[in-house]
């Protein structure tokens, strides 16, 4: 399946990925050759076929609710970029 | 304490440290200087020498003061770097968790790698029952590869053959194991990472069934595949790791609340009377004669052992690799989300930018080409329009991939086939073939869909020759889910029977 540059342009933009110009042709023809490989799946009819999203997972217990120690301010902060009154510091933002 | 006590088996070793044979001092001292000494193996991104060293004093001082010593006491272990540790660098391999020096805040380690608020669970138990954590182990970044060439920091070398990749992407932890740096080490396997470099470098790898294993503290890339296993250089060591690593975690949801086999003690049981499978789709086209040879001798011994072989069939087999790179692409598009310049790691902030353009540069500069190539993927196989064209087809196969195998299991205890098509191939033959390089897992990636167990154990190696010198060659093991004892039962006999 071919795929264009507006389409490589686009998902990147939803996976937050700034590409520099040089990288867009090779992932360009990676996505392409992939996506021309999985065509492979279509010689299989599974219309009647569930879904696996998960496996072995028989049942996720809850753990009691009770308080317990967790991670620090400090601590959670220790390896942030940059911080700024006891939180993450980001750059200034409007929305989209 | 004899120079080579660092090569018994861990076992021997804990032992030995129990009865005070052994110093854990010396043992670990012995470790730290091997991995200097093979340091072109480039087999760890980071060596935890002054934690190490103040460790093995303390199990030496518990048993002075004659305290109950647990089951790894003393014995070094090599930890892969997608496991969060408290007092060493995190990286996954990646720029992303690294940051630049000027930015870095503290600290006088050469190395600005993140620095987890907390241990992997299974680094917490390791370290509860006596071991001592040596290092951080080289990977393909995010464990994103077959031949450890998307590691950030250059590619572990096999030490069979250093021009040789060490396998993917634990490549780091299977070539410290292999060369005698380490007894033990861990790894993980979302599709074949465990399996995949054990065959290449000669251990024993575990990819246990998912769930037996808590995946709390594992950089997570694909969660509904990921798995924490061993690597060792004999079967009985690594049933004795995961023994220690496995069980109901209250952290990791997924964990299974089964009890742990007495994997240990299943390397001693016999193994006549089983039904062992034989799936022609993994002998065919692409499979290296020599492996081939060696697969079909190992199975034969079996079946000399009073082992019943018969043929099994695994018809969607030819689907995995489509279906695994859909899936795992686009849970790890979602795992890696999380990666964006705000919490921890590395930030690039032009001068002039919002946040999205702050998120946008810090993702390209931070990930390695094979991230972004899988980041994209999933992307596009989630979004609008495709989802059902990709993602839910591919977990409609998974669902026929899976039944392959429960149909499979009616028939036969265990199911025996080649680990990798092929013995260690050259580094750099295929770093610029995604395709080749991603059918370097096909006999890998089923299994691990479906969540089973799965072992590599050491048979024979393929002779010299003119082209490439002997290489190791593992036996493939899979096995129903939380059937881990069966795996390591003929483990052990294959071991025996193919020791040269």
């Amino acid at each position: 399946m071919a795929i264009t540059r507006e389409t490589v342009l686009h998902v990147a933009r939803l996976a937050r990925l700034q590409l520099d110009t040089h990288e867009l042709e090779p992932l360009q023809n990676d996505l392409g050759r992939f996506l021309e490989y999985v065509e492979t799946l279509n010689e299989l009819d599974t219309s009647s076929i569930p879904e696996t999203s998960q496996v072995a997972v028989e049942e996720a217990p809850l753990r009691p609710d009770r308080v317990q120690p967790g991670v620090s301010t400090e601590r959670a902060l220790a390896e942030a970029p940059r911080k700024a009154g006891g939180g993450f510091a980001v750059p200034a933002f409007v929305d989209e | 304490m004899t120079m080579n006590a660092l090569d018994r088996s861990i076992p021997e070793i804990a032992a030995g440290v129990a009865s005070g044979e052994l110093d854990p001092v010396a043992l670990v001292s012995e470790s730290l200087s091997r991995i200097a000494a093979q340091s072109s193996l480039n087999a760890f991104l980071t060596v935890s020498s002054e934690p190490a060293l103040a460790a093995a004093e303390a199990v030496k001082r518990s048993r002075a003061n004659g305290e109950a010593l647990g089951p790894l006491a003393g014995v070094p272990i090599a930890i892969k770097d997608a496991l969060c540790t408290l007092d060493a660098p995190t990286t996954c391999a990646s720029k992303i968790l690294t940051r630049a020096a000027k930015d870095h805040v503290g600290g006088s380690e050469p190395s600005q790698g993140f620095r987890p608020p907390y241990d992997a669970t299974v680094v917490a138990r390791l370290r509860a029952a006596g071991a001592i954590i040596v290092g951080k182990t080289n990977m393909d970044e995010f464990a994103m590869g077959s031949s450890g060439e998307n590691s950030a920091f250059g590619p572990p070398k096999n030490p069979h053959d250093p021009t040789r990749t060490a396998g993917g992407s634990s490549g780091g932890s299977a070539a410290a194991v292999s060369a005698g740096l380490a007894p033990g080490a861990l790894g993980s396997d979302t599709g074949g990472s465990i399996r995949q470099p054990a065959a290449l470098t000669g251990c024993v790898g575990v990819k246990p069934s998912y769930g037996r294993v808590s995946r709390y503290g594992l950089i997570a890339f694909a969660s509904s595949l990921d798995q924490v296993g061993p690597f060792a250089r004999d079967v009985r060591s690594a049933a004795r790791l995961l023994e220690v690593i496995s069980g109901r975690d209250e952290r990791d949801s997924t964990s299974s609340t089964k009890p742990v086999g007495a994997y240990e003690k299943a390397c001693e049981a016999s193994v006549k009377g089983l039904r062992i499978g034989v799936p022609s789709e993994y002998f065919g086209e692409g499979l290296d004669p020599a492996v081939r040879t060696s697969i079909e001798q190992a199975i034969a011994k079996l079946e000399s052992e009073g082992v019943s072989v018969r043929p099994v069939a695994l018809p969607h087999t030819r689907y995995g690799i489509a279906t695994y790179y859909i899936v795992a692409t686009a849970e790890a598009s979602s795992n890696l989300a999380r990666f964006d310049g705000v919490r921890f790691g590395l930030r690039v902030e032009p001068a002039r930018g919002d946040l999205n353009t702050m998120y946008g540069k810090t993702r390209d500069h931070g990930f390695g080409r094979e991230v972004k190539r899988r980041i994209l993927l999933g992307t596009y196989v989630l979004s609008a329009g495709y989802y059902d064209a990709y993602y839910r087809k591919a977990q409609r196969v998974r669902t026929l991939i899976r039944r392959d195998f429960l149909n499979a299991f009616e028939e036969v205890d265990l199911i025996a086939a080649p680990t990798s098509p092929t013995p260690a191939f050259k580094l750099g033959e295929k770093v610029d073939d995604p395709m080749a390089m991603y059918l370097a897992d096909i006999y890998t990636l089923p299994a691990s869909l479906a969540g089973i167990a799965g072992l590599s154990v050491p048979c024979s190696p393929t002779p010299k020759t003119a082209e490439r010198p002997s290489l190791p060659v593992g036996l493939q093991l899979l096995g129903p889910a939380f059937a881990e004892e069966r795996l390591f039962t003929v483990a052990a006999a294959v071991e025996r029977l193919c020791r040269p």
